[in-house]
């Protein structure tokens, strides 16, 4: 009955799928929801990249890219339907834009064979290729963000942060607890002092920990929030008159919406990033003359050369540059998710190749192997200033401490393994 | 012309007490049942298992489970999302510290510890009532949230604090993980849902369920009459979470497989189960069928109809399923406020006389 049930089943679903003609790039976008500020950006800049690649070189290989956009509102239950409402449709990557769904479709991706990209997101220990086949977090994940925060207060402070008092304020969920492992390990190697202080979805009240870290006095806050949460931190840090300077955000909480409503207040404030921000491009003015002159932007246009529309740019460009990668290899223009992952865990990002996509210093350069699915980890730290209401970018991408990381990453991917019983190895 | 008694003679008192006393109404049940057990598992798809049918039957028996305990013994409770995560966190602990042992046992030992913790969250109930219990319920809601977010025991000490359902079979089908089939998931979930509607019509018409009605409609003249409101107010809160329980576990383990706490079973769902059980009728199982297929697949055949057929944006899409289904919900509580359940009746009285009302 099994078997027939699933012959049956395979039947159907090549009956059901047609000869590809585009390359689909599914969107799980939240352009709804608590989080709908951050989701919108996103979304209309991974969009508009598709649609300026197909306008101006005619699509990825000669074939024209499709993305097709589905409404999770940040909600996992949601998330689930659009999965499998677009996995039927030949969808090449997935980029869920949410840590829940990303857990969630870690084993089903995997089951299915199709990729998943979660680009300074999700599962950290997904770095380890060996275990985690179809899951790429490439270029850096939160664990880097980490301790490339720790890593600029070590420069900061010449070398030495003995006797110093770090806090980090984080979304309390899955995305929130990710650095906390890692922050510990790195107070023992450095002996600052480290406290935690969680902060509840979605924070739009955060005065008890705020007077927490009053009362505490901590040389530096790291933040790990989403959403409105940012906001409300970077106000009520105002309120007390912590120095903004020292004031650490992950790249989740380095956004335009973030500070904006802090005013002045918020001029200095930090937040980590791994690509470039501002819209000092080329790429830029392609974008202009193709999709916005055309009228063919995504969403309503208006957040073009914001942090979170490059990032959705980003993201779209490192698919692309993969699809081209297993369209090399494969040496077909027609390529199917399982081509699409061979791809990405071939993927290699130069300073050429970027400065000839229009992008150059866009993103640090990189490489993706079977063993390290996570790239590199190079991390800069941007700085918003309120006067010009832009973010700078104030230090090169430098190096994160992997001697701390990827015993933390063989540690935590082994332990999915064993609980799935999945053979790490390469494919 | 249809639901009619004419002709129908019962010659004993179990065919006289029987839950569908009209043939018709008995016949339309067994085709409905044979089409769910022995049509839908055959032409069913991962689409269809996971975007429909899953989450309507997991929702249907938090919904028979919560109608129980708000629609038939009148005890207000907004801790739902809380006592589904208990059956989450339950089954994932089982599952994980015995893997050898079948599904269907881990889900159903997550429903009894389910109803242990309701019955304890149910003491305050002795005491307090109507809009106060509520208060106290939710208290419940958020002290389990807060309880499996902060105790890294219930999660197995992982970096993330999510859980993930490893695969786990009954009877050597898979019924848990990725690589399930959708009908294995399909009949896991609908022998549930068939059996706890089973079972929660049958206490509801017997002794117990009169106890639990007696209790709602006035708990003074109940007690004179001599029921024991100690045990009532219990016994519903332990059925009511044996079943949210076991929908919690479903939920987490077959449906979505891994489950952030105060993501999943926040408030919202609560609130979500609540509105189900209004909509589709307190004190109606079929209300809370209908309640739930109301919540879940209403906005999903919205989205396949705007974005799918229209082509909309799928913001404008997501804004406009809000605003349909908080409309609708407006219009079926003014148009009719004991909800679909009593839709139903009143379509069947109709269907009686039709085409003859006179």
């Amino acid at each position: 009955m099994k078997y027939k049930l699933g012959t049956l089943a395979v039947a159907g679903l090549m009956a059901a799928s047609p000869v590809m003609a585009d390359l689909v790039f599914p969107s799980l976008s939240y352009r709804t929801g608590p989080y709908a500020a951050g989701g919108i950006p996103f979304a209309d800049g991974y969009a508009d990249y598709f649609t300026m690649l197909n306008a101006r070189d005619g699509g990825i290989g000669g074939v024209m890219a499709k993305v097709i956009e589905c409404e999770t509102g940040y909600n996992t239950e949601k998330g689930v339907e659009c999965y499998e409402s677009t996995k039927g449709e030949g969808a090449l990557v997935y980029q869920p834009l949410s840590t829940g769904i990303t857990y969630q479709l870690i084993p089903k991706t995997t089951a299915d064979n199709i990729p998943m990209h979660t680009m300074g997101y999700g599962r950290t220990s997904a770095a380890n290729g060996k275990v985690f086949s179809h899951t790429f977090n490439y270029p850096a994940n939160y664990w880097n963000g980490a301790s490339g925060a720790i890593n600029y207060l070590l420069s900061e402070n010449g070398g030495d942060l003995k006797g110093k008092k770090v806090a980090l304020v984080y979304h309390n969920s899955a995305y929130g607890k990710e650095p906390i492992r890692t922050l510990q390990e790195l107070s023992a190697k450095h002996g600052f002092e480290f406290k935690e202080v969680p902060v509840d979805h979605p924070g739009q009240e955060q005065k008890s920990q705020w007077l927490q870290i009053r009362r505490d006095k901590p040389d530096y806050v790291i933040m790990y929030g989403w959403g409105v949460m940012n906001q409300v931190a970077v106000q009520e840090a105002a309120n007390i008159r912590f120095p903004m300077e020292n004031f650490i955000g992950i790249w989740w909480s380095g956004s335009e919406n973030d500070v904006l409503a802090a005013g002045d207040k918020a001029d200095g404030y930090k937040a980590l990033t791994f690509h470039g921000v501002g819209d000092d491009f080329p790429v830029f003015d392609d974008i202009q003359k193709h999709v916005v002159d055309a009228g063919n932007a995504a969403g309503a246009g208006d957040q073009i050369g914001t942090v979170l529309y490059n990032r959705g740019l980003y993201a779209a460009m490192l698919a692309a540059e993969a699809a081209k990668t297993a369209q090399e290899i494969h040496g077909t223009a027609d390529i199917t998710p399982a081509m699409m992952r061979d791809g990405m865990e071939n993927l290699e990002i130069t300073e050429e190749k970027m400065a000839g996509l229009g992008m150059p210093n866009f993103g640090p350069s990189f490489s993706v192997s079977c063993d390290n699915h996570g790239g590199p980890g190079l991390i800069g730290m941007t700085q918003w200033d309120a006067t010009a209401k832009e973010w700078k970018l104030i230090s090169e991408f430098s190096e994160t401490d992997m001697s701390v990381i990827q015993p933390l990453i063989d540690a935590d991917s082994g332990a999915y393994a064993s609980e799935n019983n999945i053979e790490a190895g390469c494919k | 012309m249809f639901y009619r008694e004419a002709g129908d003679f019962n010659t004993s008192y179990a065919e006289d007490q029987q839950t569908f006393p009209i043939k018709f109404d008995r016949y339309r049940y067994y085709v409905v049942l044979f089409i769910a057990i022995f049509v839908v598992p055959f032409i069913i798809n991962d689409y269809w298992a996971n975007s429909f049918l899953l989450p309507f039957l997991i929702y249907a028996i938090a919904a028979i489970g919560l109608n129980i305990l708000v629609g038939y013994c009148g005890q207000v409770s907004l801790g739902t999302g809380g006592f589904m995560a208990v059956g989450a966190y339950a089954c994932y602990k089982l599952m994980t510290a015995m893997p050898d042992v079948s599904m269907f046992i881990h889900v159903l030992l997550a429903g009894l510890i389910t109803a242990a913790v309701g019955v304890l969250f149910g003491l305050p109930s002795l005491r307090i009532k109507g809009f106060y219990l509520a208060v106290a319920t939710l208290a419940a809601q958020f002290f389990l949230v807060w309880l499996f977010n902060r105790v890294p025991w219930f999660y197995n000490y992982s970096a993330s604090g999510q859980i993930n359902a490893p695969e786990r079979d009954t009877f050597g089908i898979l019924i848990t993980g990725p690589n399930t089939e959708a009908w294995a998931t399909y009949m896991f979930c609908l022998i549930f849902t068939i059996a706890s509607a089973l079972v929660a019509r049958n206490l509801t018409r017997g002794s117990v369920g009169r106890k639990w009605m007696a209790i709602r409609d006035m708990d003074i003249a109940a007690e004179i009459i001599g029921v024991n409101p100690l045990r009532a107010k219990l016994t519903a809160f332990a059925v009511s979470s044996f079943f949210i329980g076991i929908s919690g576990a479903l939920f987490f383990s077959i449906y979505l497989g891994a489950v952030e706490v105060g993501e999943v079973f926040g408030i919202t769902k609560s609130f979500l189960v609540l509105f189900m059980i209004i909509i589709g009728g307190l004190g109606s199982i079929f209300g809370s069928f209908a309640g739930a297929a109301f919540l879940v697949l209403l906005p999903v055949l919205l989205k396949i109809v705007g974005v799918d057929w229209l082509g909309w944006p799928t913001d404008i899409v997501a804004h406009l399923q809000l605003v349909i289904v908080g409309g609708l919900i407006v219009v079926f509580l003014i148009a009719e406020p004991h909800g679909l359940a009593q839709l139903w009746r009143v379509a069947k009285e109709k269907l009686r006389l039709w085409p003859f009302p006179h």
